[in-house]
């Protein structure tokens, strides 16, 4: 690869990553008090889920990295972690069905 | 570049890899590769919880409001705040600002401590009341939404079994980046880490980053559920 420099994020970049997550979080204890139904728990998860993708691509330099084996193992993780949750709770919330 | 040809190259170049940032990726791959293991460790956590709120739901709502939202509002800006100095710490090394670099370790170690110290707040609080799992454990309440529907304290007790195994992992996670932070601040002050070699600061920082990412998920399961009703 020819390109051996890194990347350098400007201390700019990464301020304004951090007033993102923390309008947030305020937003997200906000929306814990209003009553929203079922979406509740949706919004609580999207806003946490928001943050944390700010995180891995910012904070992380997911990125910027040129490695995209890097990117794979990232997302893949993910993925496996949503598989657990997921197979797992359509077994739990289909027992009452049979 | 012909990958036989001698390079020349500064003692921070292993001589197995071709150059630098190829050096640094295979650095970043690995650290990236223990992060999906602890994903999937804290991850099993996280479907226990998922599987008991579904089926204790009201009796885990009534149990999060016995925590303080306001502990755990402060400590989550906390947590983000020492994701700043980390990713700063991060500039400071690639720009070569040793002072700022050390400034930036020990701001974060600092914010590491606050979260511990408002964590053993809360913990105490939990001893007093009675909230930890065990032969003292006592619970009383009505469902959130439901007057008059008492609380399981079996149930509650799932709840707080749960939160402290996941805030315990979480913050025993907290000590050892801190115990890491600790010897990269002493190695960044003995003029260790240059532009051309900071790998230990960047995969450490993945690390404290993956912690924080951690607590943004906890900080709405445990504090935020069911605050509305």
């Amino acid at each position: 690869m020819s390109d051996t420099s890194e990347h350098i994020s400007s201390p700019k970049l990464y301020v304004a990553i951090w007033l993102l997550l923390m309008v947030c979080t305020a937003l997200t204890v906000g929306a814990a008090f209003i009553d929203l139904g079922p979406l509740n728990t949706i919004v609580a998860l999207g806003i946490a889920t928001l943050k944390a993708v700010v995180v891995v691509l910012y904070f992380m330099h997911v990125k910027y990295t040129h490695e995209r084996m890097t990117k794979a193992v990232v997302v893949s993780g993910f993925f496996f972690l949503l598989l657990l949750l997921a197979l797992s709770m359509m077994d739990y919330t289909t027992r009452g069905l049979g | 570049m012909d990958s036989h040809a001698a390079v020349e190259h500064g003692p921070e170049l292993l001589h197995h890899f071709s150059d630098a940032e190829q050096q640094r990726n295979a650095a970043s791959l690995g650290m990236w590769l223990f992060l999906v293991t602890e994903i999937m460790f804290f991850g099993g956590m996280f479907c226990a919880y998922l599987v008991y709120r579904y089926w204790y739901f009201g009796d885990f709502g009534a149990a999060s409001q016995t925590l303080d939202i306001r502990l755990g509002a402060f400590n989550t800006a906390v947590l983000i705040g020492s994701s700043l100095t980390v990713a700063m710490s991060i500039w400071a090394a690639q720009t070569g600002r040793r002072k700022v670099l050390v400034g930036l370790l020990l701001a974060t170690i600092l914010l590491g401590l606050v979260f511990l110290g408002v964590k053993a707040v809360e913990y105490h609080d939990k001893f007093e009341h009675h909230h930890v799992p065990g032969a003292s454990f006592h619970f009383e309440g009505e469902v959130p939404g439901h007057p008059g529907l008492p609380v399981n304290p079996y149930h509650a007790q799932m709840f707080f079994s749960l939160y402290f195994a996941m805030t315990g992992l979480h913050a025993l996670h907290m000590i050892i980046g801190i115990g890491l932070f600790s010897y990269l601040t002493y190695k960044a002050w003995t003029g260790y880490y240059t532009p051309k070699y900071y790998t230990p600061i960047e995969n450490a920082g993945l690390y404290w980053h993956f912690v924080d990412i951690v607590w943004i998920y906890l900080f709405p399961l445990l504090y935020l559920i069911d605050r509305h009703r």
